[in-house]
């Protein structure tokens, strides 16, 4: 047993590893393992392409490769699900299903430059992607299943995660007609998100808890940013692409999706038209009308918005206006390492590879992409989920556009979960959370979901999969959102004296902090190594704080102040490039650098050597710290994933006076029902009392059953009539057994083996029931559990002990099982009975055969009962005990007692017994004394003097015969002549007679009785 | 010493065997047997097999003291263990070993973890699979039923015992846990898998919460074992039919493509009673595992006492 809770133990363990990002499910019994989610098959989808408008600098129309999914009823809102960067529109089957089983028309479709759509990737460009999507909501605004608010106006929400959810949060701002959002995981600001700078002035307000300082001209997030880009130029027109491990569900937008690169020449050589007449041809065709008109219904669509408001006429034409530049038109033969990416969208990218910075070109196309151009616009309902494990959008992002939008009255609701682009793609909580949303804001069903804010605490230890790791914090409002309070924090001094810091000519070797793009389990393998080379020997400054006295959850950004200066004599660029991030230190040394996230600044610092002070806005993180824990500040110079400088510098890194900490806390509660659910309650409440009842109905049948009859005072100590027992499998052990036992009889029960004898005993002693017939002790009847049975002492089929304890104790313990009183026990006399001598007090385990023999039978006895049954009880004796055994039982039944004694020795019987009753096949074939089954044929043995003479006188009577001589007996079978007969014959013959008896030969009597079936 | 001599008339072989009677079985007060004792009109049925006698039987086998005493050495060889592995130093996560190694009452919960899944079920079983086996197999359950011991009273005082030894055991293991644990790791808070910290008085009282709850949640293999119990005679038959149950049912519960189906498997709420590591108690799992538990145990139990109810014992 030991072994195997080892075993257990080291399983538990070893499930951890491959599952750390697994464990850190949102939900205890939903890992966030893509599970397939049941959907009904009523949902109908159909596939039909879509033709868009080119947009600016592309000729012609695009085809979008869509599907359409209807629920049982409609007509029904619409949600539309935009996939993530890399995906197409199978990514997002699992969203696109759930919502129509919740009720919804649910469009989705593949982004142009992806899956089998036509166009170019422009980055969800107003011009392209989110026009296209405009177009898709006037194609449901002519559609008979779709909810419609008005002509050309759909009731439809729109929802997708990281690029879908950009573009959820670009299409609210752009159509009016957009009724409820929930963008998953996206950017605010994507100039920003590839180009952050942490670094800022000392006045940023504490008002959110994730603000974030959005200084301009930052470091180049190039890790991220080249698997952005890679994945977009390797993706394929083949609607087989994308199968990322997470690409099924509304987080899987990591862009990291590995796609097969066979046709991508192919595809990068079409234009939009191109691309659009190709895909059309391979589609299955079902709908090649359909197509047509939803293009005329779409134009139509598209007249509609534009003379319905004012506000969005203007913004469509601010966006022509500003549009592209007429040189950013796609030259004839695009470089191949653009792959579908616009011509302007690759020539951003390149430039900011290559330099490291960015230009204001590049930031005013980021910009156009970015929903901070449009927030101030959206007036639907938005429900923000974020990540919390995301380096390339981060809690700042969501936090940003969650200002943005609610500076304006809009109601925002928002949600980060344990996951993003770092770690688990968004679980069921999150796609119930949005369903919900939709529900009450498209529908009008379910219960208003409100404006609050939850955060999802993981406490990254390593557990098995059944183990929940993670709790989700729910606060009333976000703070410091459209009136709500401001975000409290928690100030902690942090120690440290000036430190110098380098930074390496080439800016190698650097740290390595998280490996973008590899998501889940795998990304984890970046925290894992992030504790040996975040931070390189000379390139970090470190700061601590003080060891935590209560447990502290943080919930956003911290900030801390400090200075940079020149060291006289040492290089230095007019600038620094620097790296912030928080570890949580434990007592043991332990170290995790939270969220894995690094905060990069870029400062400008005086020449003249005095000190620039900056405002860091550290990684936004959910942490929970341990008490005892402290968290450590670093501060340094390189970073794998960003651009660093390649000349080398060296910094003197202080804090600034009097800088502190500022931890940001969101106090809530956690979401537990800590009611306790009602119906399980009741369930066990029913369970109990219907056991009870039950309980107390078999008690109430049992003791009506039960009530025993008075038996007669002088009834019989047994009486056996037309008892039959038929075992399960057809064998009848006994058959009409019918026999009367007296007062002070010692009883044989003697038959062959398989007579039947020991079953008569079992349902003597109420351990089996008789199929029919009845038993009647002391006039009472015997049954299983009779109280008449405390009145017969029994030895059954050998004897039953507990080998653990002594033959003493187990007399003890048995009277005691007994409940009766001890005193009634004779104790003493049995054990003389038992006749073992110290043995007593040994273990039964021990014991020979025949000490176990002679224990049972002075258990038999305890009590002296007034029947005694003993089965074989010769079995395993040696003669002189056998010997003192027949005694004893004589004894017993002299002091008025009955003894009931089984065996199929002869002999046994013979000497023993007064009376007999001999079984066969199981019947009773004798019944009598033993003297009248003995004498029962006339068999007569005489003691002669003379045997020869003897045998002539008797040969002489008349019927007698069988006359034989042995020694000097005379045996004769005298066949109803009496034997007195006999003798005055033989005295009359002048020979002296010594004896005269019957034949002393039961065996004669029981072969006869028995047939020829015991014959050898 | 009295010789048989005075009772040969009934034949002379009684004479002739009296001169072999070992020492050890001459009966010295065989005459008192023939003094008429009282009728047994003391019997009661309710007071057969009281629960002291019953207990007393169970605590004097060795598979009793083996069991509590691995229980309660268990926690001692898990701190052996922690002490022997090697730090593996700082930088890598944080995993359940080393929250044991935070505090006692860490420790504590991680023993409840360890042994929850599969030690506490064979220990369950055991007392509940073997309690009637082990008699049939004895041959001493016929006695105790001819004694007579009513069948329903026999198993539910079986059961009862069994249940105090299964209770006492499952409470032994984070008592000793909590106990080597603080002298081992000292009285600091616990930090819950999810992050949380409580309080050390908090969090002792938890985990033995978490015990009483493993106890209820084990109820329904203690109705298997004692159904199993009393229809076989082979106690290992009993208390491995039970235990192979539990590891079946925890296995399709790791087949998620059962869905709700999941939810009626009696282990599927095993391991909820770590929703009480948290400041604010989510009852919900742990009642709908309480729920299933019992239902099941009553179920079972209901069929076990049928059972034994009609089986004829024939061992």
């Amino acid at each position: 047993m030991l072994g195997t809770a080892a075993v257990a133990t080291v399983a538990l363990l070893v499930l951890t590893p491959g599952t750390a990002a697994a464990a850190t499910s949102t939900n205890a019994t939903i890992g966030s393992t893509p599970t397939p989610v049941p959907t009904s098959a009523d949902i109908r989808t159909s596939d039909q392409r879509i033709d868009v408008r080119g947009g600016p600098g592309v000729p012609g129309t695009v085809s979008l490769d869509t599907t359409l999914y209807l629920p049982e009823t409609t007509p029904a809102p619409a949600v539309l699900v935009a996939h993530g960067f890399g995906g197409n529109k199978r990514s997002v089957d699992t969203d696109a299903r759930q919502l129509a089983d919740r009720g919804y028309v649910v469009l989705t479709w593949s982004a142009r430059g992806f899956g089998a759509s036509g166009g170019q990737i422009a980055l969800d460009s107003p011009d392209h992607e989110v026009a296209d999507a405009e177009q898709l909501v006037d194609w449901l605004g002519g559609r008979p299943e779709v909810q419609q608010d008005g002509p050309g106006d759909p009731r439809v929400g729109v929802t997708g995660g990281s690029y879908g959810g950009a573009l959820s949060l670009l299409l609210a701002g752009y159509d009016r007609r957009v009724d409820a959002l929930a963008p998953v995981i996206t950017w605010n600001d994507l100039s920003q998100a590839l180009f952050p700078n942490a670094g800022g002035p000392t006045d940023l307000p504490e008002d959110t808890p994730a603000r974030g300082t959005f200084g301009g001209d930052g470091v180049f997030k190039r890790g991220w940013a080249g698997v952005f880009f890679s994945s977009g130029s390797s993706s394929t027109g083949g609607a087989a692409g994308a199968t990322g491990a997470t690409d099924d569900s509304t987080g899987s937008t990591n862009g990291a999706a590995p796609t097969d690169g066979s046709d991508t020449s192919d595809t990068t050589g079409d234009d939009g038209s191109a691309a659009g007449s190709d895909t059309g041809s391979s589609d299955t065709g079902s709908d090649a009308n359909g197509s047509s008109d939803d293009t005329s219904s779409g134009s139509n669509g598209s007249d509609g918005t534009t003379t319905s408001t004012n506000d969005l006429a203007s913004a469509l034409g601010a966006r022509t206006g500003g549009g592209l530049p007429a040189s950013a038109v796609p030259p004839a033969a695009p470089p191949v390492t653009c792959g579908r990416f616009t011509a302007e969208v690759c020539a951003a990218y390149t430039e900011a590879a290559t330099t490291g910075r960015l230009s204001p070109a590049t930031e005013a196309l980021l910009r156009r992409s970015s929903p901070v151009s449009v927030t101030d616009r959206i007036t639907a309902p938005t429900l923000i989920v974020q990540g919390e494990q995301d380096t390339l959008f981060g809690l700042d992002q969501a936090d940003a556009n969650a200002r943005q939008i609610a500076a304006h009255g809009t109601p925002v609701k928002l949600a980060w979960y344990a996951g993003g682009h770092d770690g688990a793609a968004a679980g069921q909580a999150v796609r119930d959370q949005i369903g919900e949303w939709f529900d009450f804001h498209l529908r009008g069903t379910g219960e208003d979901p409100g404006t609050s804010f939850s955060y999802e605490v993981e406490s990254g230890i390593r557990a098995g999969r059944t183990t929940t790791t993670s709790r989700t914090v729910v606060a009333d409002a976000y703070p410091g959102l459209s009136g709500a309070a401001p975000v409290t924090t928690q100030a902690l001094p942090l120690t440290g004296q000036p430190q110098v810091v380098a930074n390496p000519a080439g800016g190698n070797p650097a740290a390595i902090t998280s490996l973008p793009g590899l998501g889940g389990a795998l990304g984890s393998l970046g925290s894992r190594l992030s504790a040996f080379t975040a931070d390189l020997p000379g390139q970090s400054a470190l700061f601590a704080g003080p060891a935590l006295t209560a447990q502290t959850d943080v919930a956003g950004a911290p900030r801390l102040d400090v200075t940079v200066s020149r060291m006289p004599g040492q290089p230095a660029a007019d600038e620094a490039v620097l790296f912030a991030k928080t570890y949580e230190v434990g007592q043991d040394g332990l170290r995790q650098l939270l969220g894995n996230a690094v905060a990069p600044v870029r400062v400008a610092v005086p020449t003249d050597g005095s000190p620039a002070r900056v405002s860091i806005t550290l990684p936004g993180v959910v942490a929970p710290i341990e008490v005892g824990n402290r968290l450590v500040v670093s501060i340094s110079t390189t970073d794998q994933g960003f651009a660093s400088p390649a000349e080398p510098a060296v910094w003197r890194i202080g804090l600034a006076e009097g800088a502190a900490l500022a931890v940001p806390v969101v106090p809530g509660r956690a979401v537990t029902t800590s009611t306790v659910p009602v119906w399980p309650l009741v369930g066990i409440g029913v369970v109990l009392l219907l056991s009870l009842v039950g309980w107390l109905v078999a008690k109430a049948l049992r003791r009506r059953r039960e009530v025993p009859p008075a038996g007669a005072a002088d009834a019989p100590p047994l009486e056996i009539s037309g008892l039959a027992k038929t075992y399960k499998g057809g064998f009848s052990a006994v058959k009409e057994v019918s026999f009367t036992v007296q007062p002070g009889m010692v009883l044989g029960l003697l038959g062959p083996n398989g007579a039947g004898k020991t079953t008569v005993l079992r349902m003597l002693m109420g351990l089996i029931s008789p199929t029919s017939g009845s038993i009647r002790a002391f006039g009472e009847p015997v049954g299983p559990g009779a109280p008449v049975l405390a009145r017969i002492g029994a030895f059954v089929e050998g004897p039953g002990f507990l080998p653990h304890l002594s033959g003493a104790d187990n007399l003890r313990l048995y009277w005691a099982a007994t409940g009766r009183p001890t005193e009634e026990a004779h104790l003493e006399e049995a054990l003389e009975v038992a006749g073992l001598g110290e043995s007593v007090h040994r273990r039964v385990g021990t014991y020979s055969q025949g000490m176990r023999q002679r224990l049972a039978i002075a258990q038999a006895m305890l009590g002296l009962p007034e029947l005694l049954v003993l089965d074989e009880p010769t079995n395993g004796l040696d003669p002189p005990q056998i010997h003192a055994m027949r005694e004893l039982l004589r004894r017993y039944a002299e002091g008025g007692r009955t003894v009931l004694v089984s065996s199929h020795l002869l002999a046994e019987v013979e000497q023993t017994c007064t009376h007999v009753v001999v079984m066969h096949h199981g019947r009773v074939v004798a019944d009598g004394t033993v003297d009248d089954i003995i004498a029962g044929g006339g068999a007569a043995s005489f003691g002669v003097d003379v045997p020869e003479r003897a045998v002539e006188v008797l040969a002489a009577l008349d019927g007698v015969r069988d006359v034989a001589a042995e020694g000097r007996l005379v045996h004769a079978e005298l066949n109803g002549t009496p034997r007195a007969s006999a003798v005055q014959a033989l005295v009359a013959a002048g020979i002296s007679v010594e004896s005269a008896g019957p034949r002393r030969r039961l065996e004669d009597a029981f072969l006869q009785l028995v047939g020829e079936d015991t014959a050898p | 010493m009295t010789q048989p001599s005075e009772h040969e008339s009934r034949g002379d072989w009684l004479h002739r065997d009296a001169k072999y009677a070992d020492p050890s079985t001459r009966k010295g007060h065989v005459g008192l047997l023939a003094a008429d004792g009282s009728p047994a009109s003391s019997y009661r049925a309710g007071r057969t097999l009281p629960l002291r006698v019953e207990l007393v039987r169970q605590l004097k086998r060795r598979r009793t003291q083996v069991t509590f005493a691995l229980v309660a050495l268990l926690p001692v060889i898990l701190w052996i263990a922690f002490s022997l592995t090697s730090d593996e130093g700082p930088g890598t996560s944080v995993n359940l070993v080393d929250l044991a190694k935070g505090s006692g009452t860490n420790f504590a919960v991680f023993a409840l973890f360890a042994t929850a899944g599969f030690l506490l079920v064979v220990v369950v079983a055991l007392f509940f699979g073997d309690t009637v086996a082990s008699e049939a197999s004895w041959s001493s359950l016929r006695y105790l039923l001819a004694a007579p011991v009513p069948r329903a009273r026999l198993l539910r005082q079986k059961a009862i015992v069994a249940g105090l030894l299964s209770f006492t055991a499952l409470l032994l293991l984070p008592v000793v846990a909590l106990v080597v644990g603080t002298l081992a790791y000292g009285t600091g808070d616990l930090v819950s898998p999810t992050g949380e910290s409580l309080g050390y008085w908090a969090a002792a009282g938890r985990a033995l919460l978490g015990g009483v709850y493993v106890a209820v949640n084990l109820l329904w293999v203690a109705g298997l074992a004692l159904l199993l119990s009393v229809s076989t005679d082979a106690p290992l038959g009993a208390v491995g039919g039970a235990v192979m149950t539990s590891i079946v049912s925890q296995i399709l519960d790791q087949i998620t493509a059962l869905e709700d189906l999941r939810n009626y498997l009696p282990t599927h709420y095993a391991n909820a009673w770590s929703d009480l590591l948290a400041s604010r108690i989510d009852w919900g799992d742990m009642t709908r595992g309480a729920f299933g538990s019992i239902t099941w145990a009553a179920v079972l139990f209901a069929l076990a006492a049928w059972r034994f109810h009609r089986k004829d014992v024939t061992s």
